[in-house]
């Protein structure tokens, strides 16, 4: 099954970002400014809808406004508010939580499974085999987030599948109410992010994987090198590029993570799985405090750009290594 | 799942590499018990969407269903008025994908053949975008939407996500484009073509794999969004079909056999699709590795 990974889409554009050196030099000066009329629609419609409303956000992040009448500007004090309030802390915290489960796991078990689907299912089995089995580790992530998010709250629910499934194997004394208990709601939330996830990184580690010279690992098993060993020696270290990928991406769907916990638990019980994007969503449209949900908002948005710009840079520090060598 | 596979290290093999060895049939076993694990809650899904309530409530989640009931189905059909959802989810991820292909291919025309100043800057700019939480987007667009009477309007939605998706739409264009062929376009400039006619005639013929991936794509990543919508569309008339089963979450008519029935039906458009387009992406995706 060929499996359309957003990856293998993004992949090219990340990993080699435009370079217009060569071609640049040889030609210094014809700035054609025909072409900034091509440019028009998209820069209009982007000030519209992302420059202007971001901009507004951030000035409406400095007033108390309910949504009707007049913003009251304030200065810096939803920010000093965010600083001692409890439920801003906590869904930070989450957030990692949403790292380890949307990026640690899924990067790790993925290079795992992509390297045995690719290096032993795929070649000592028919290539098919390994597809179909990608396929099945794929399909969640094609699915609208929200309406999986909605199977697994039924099945989580007291009277779901899950404690019927404990009951029917004799273990019905782990039977649990798992998102409404404040102590295993996170865990099992993760769990849940854990499966939608993972077939992300599978799919691209085993696209990235095409294109290493099989017969690099041909060699190294005629040297008698083990799974381990080409794993380490030959998966990792070409496939690379994807890895900064999955994990900027990855990484950044985890900060902005919000339909799966808008179907699971609303952000409760009593906070515990509470995200950023959650807690200001609430605080826009069920608190009507527009100011200080523009303030998380900011926040967010700040911690977002900063993480991905120490990405690129790393990134390309790691290209620059390799282009030396 | 991962200590079920860490132990497979296949150990020493014999000389023939391919096909032999008792390892692989662990591994395969291993793997393929993972792989069914993932579809274990789509079983639980297509076991309860086809329960009657009562059913449901003598034998529990887990029992077969003793009849072939499609009420849960029906039920969810007409009181969401799926048709409605389908329809509206089509028009907007539709119209979304085309007008932000679009928007990414004139402004990625400018930056990466146009090579317009400060088109590094203008780029990373888009990419950013591309990554903001549409939280910090939302109350202002709300606001907005309101104001210009564009609220609760499948217009609204199609705006905003053409911006969002064209953001990395340009990005992904722009350096497919930067290592374009300079013979091909000055060979098109000398036999007297313009700006525009290029774009139509030499660039677009060339880059056609890549803006099908991005076709698809944007259409399914439209399709599953879900806060804008969420906020946007407030009743039966406009809501798309992710919006409309979490909505109405919690309430009375979603018993356990007929939340199952809606989950099925509203995961059957993205499957489907996913099944139609597949060959798409596979071409579009080799074609784009070739860069």
């Amino acid at each position: 099954m060929a499996v359309p990974d957003t990856v293998a889409a993004r992949r090219p554009a990340a990993t080699s970002p435009p370079s217009p050196t060569a071609t640049a030099k040889r030609r210094p000066s014809r700035p054609d400014a025909a072409y900034w009329l091509f440019l028009l629609p998209g820069a209009v419609l982007f000030l519209l809808v992302i420059g202007g409303p971001l901009l507004y956000t951030g000035y409406l992040s400095l007033t108390r406004w309910s949504g009707v009448g007049e913003p009251r500007f304030i200065g810096l004090e939803n920010y000093r508010h965010l600083l001692t309030d409890e439920v801003f802390w906590t869904s930070f915290r989450n957030t990692v939580a949403m790292i380890v489960a949307m990026v640690v796991v899924p990067t790790l078990v993925g290079l795992v499974l992509a390297a045995v689907l690719f290096d032993t299912i795929g070649r000592r089995f028919r290539p098919r085999t390994a597809a179909a089995l990608r396929a099945a580790f794929y399909l969640p992530q094609v699915l609208p987030v929200v309406v999986a998010g909605i199977v697994w709250g039924w099945i989580l629910r007291p009277d779901g599948a899950l404690n019927g499934l404990l009951d029917a194997v004799g273990l019905g004394a782990l039977r649990h109410d798992w998102l409404g208990d404040p102590g295993s709601a996170l865990p099992v939330v993760m769990a849940v992010m854990i499966w939608v996830q993972i077939g992300y990184p599978v799919v691209v580690f085993m696209a990235a994987l095409e294109r290493v010279n099989p017969e690099l690992y041909e060699a190294a098993e005629i040297d008698g090198a083990g799974w381990w060993r080409r794993f380490r020696a030959i998966t990792l270290a070409q496939i690379r590029p994807e890895t900064f990928v999955v994990g900027l991406t990855c990484t950044i769907a985890a900060m902005k993570v919000f339909g799966p916990i808008y179907a699971l638990t609303r952000g409760g019980p009593e906070n515990a799985t509470n995200v950023p994007s959650y807690f200001a969503y609430f605080t826009f449209f069920k608190r009507l405090n527009v100011g200080y949900g523009s303030a998380i908002s900011m926040v967010l948005t700040l911690i977002i750009v900063v993480v991905a710009v120490l990405f690129i840079r790393a990134q390309n520090r790691a290209e620059q290594r390799d282009g030396a060598l | 799942m991962a200590s079920t596979l860490a132990p497979v290290r296949p150990t020493r093999r014999p000389a023939d590499r391919h096909h032999r060895g008792v390892g692989r049939w662990l591994v395969l076993v291993l793997v393929g018990a993972a792989a069914l694990a993932m579809l274990v809650p789509f079983a639980f899904m297509l076991i309860n969407a086809f329960k009657s309530p009562g059913d449901y409530s003598t034998n529990g989640p887990l029992s077969w269903p003793t009849e072939l009931y499609t009420g849960g189905l029906r039920t969810y059909w007409e009181q969401v008025d799926f048709p409605v959802k389908l329809w509206n989810s089509i028009v907007i991820s539709g119209s979304v994908a085309v007008l932000a292909v679009v928007v990414s291919l004139l402004s990625a025309y400018a930056l990466g053949i146009g090579r317009v100043r400060g088109r590094l800057w203008i780029i990373g700019l888009f990419l950013l975008a591309n990554m903001l939480p549409q939280e910090a987007l939302v109350y202002p667009l709300y606001h907005f939407a309101k104001e210009a009477g564009l609220y609760n309007s499948r217009l609204a939605v199609i705006i905003i996500f053409t911006v969002i998706q064209a953001a990395f739409g340009t990005y992904l264009l722009a350096s497919v484009l930067g290592t374009f062929p300079r013979a091909l376009l000055e060979a098109a400039a000398l036999d007297g073509a313009g700006k525009w006619r290029i774009l139509w005639r030499v660039v677009l013929p060339n880059v056609r794999p890549t803006i099908a991936v991005l076709l698809v794509f944007f259409f399914i990543w439209t399709w599953n969004e879900f806060l804008i919508p969420l906020v946007m569309l407030i009743d039966n008339q406009t809501q798309t079909v992710p919006v409309a089963i979490a909505t109405l979450q919690g309430d009375r008519l979603m018993d356990a056999p007929t939340t199952n029935a809606g989950a099925l039906l509203s995961l059957l458009p993205t499957i489907l699709f996913f099944l139609i387009f597949q060959r798409t992406l596979a071409r579009g995706i080799t074609a784009g590795a070739d860069k």
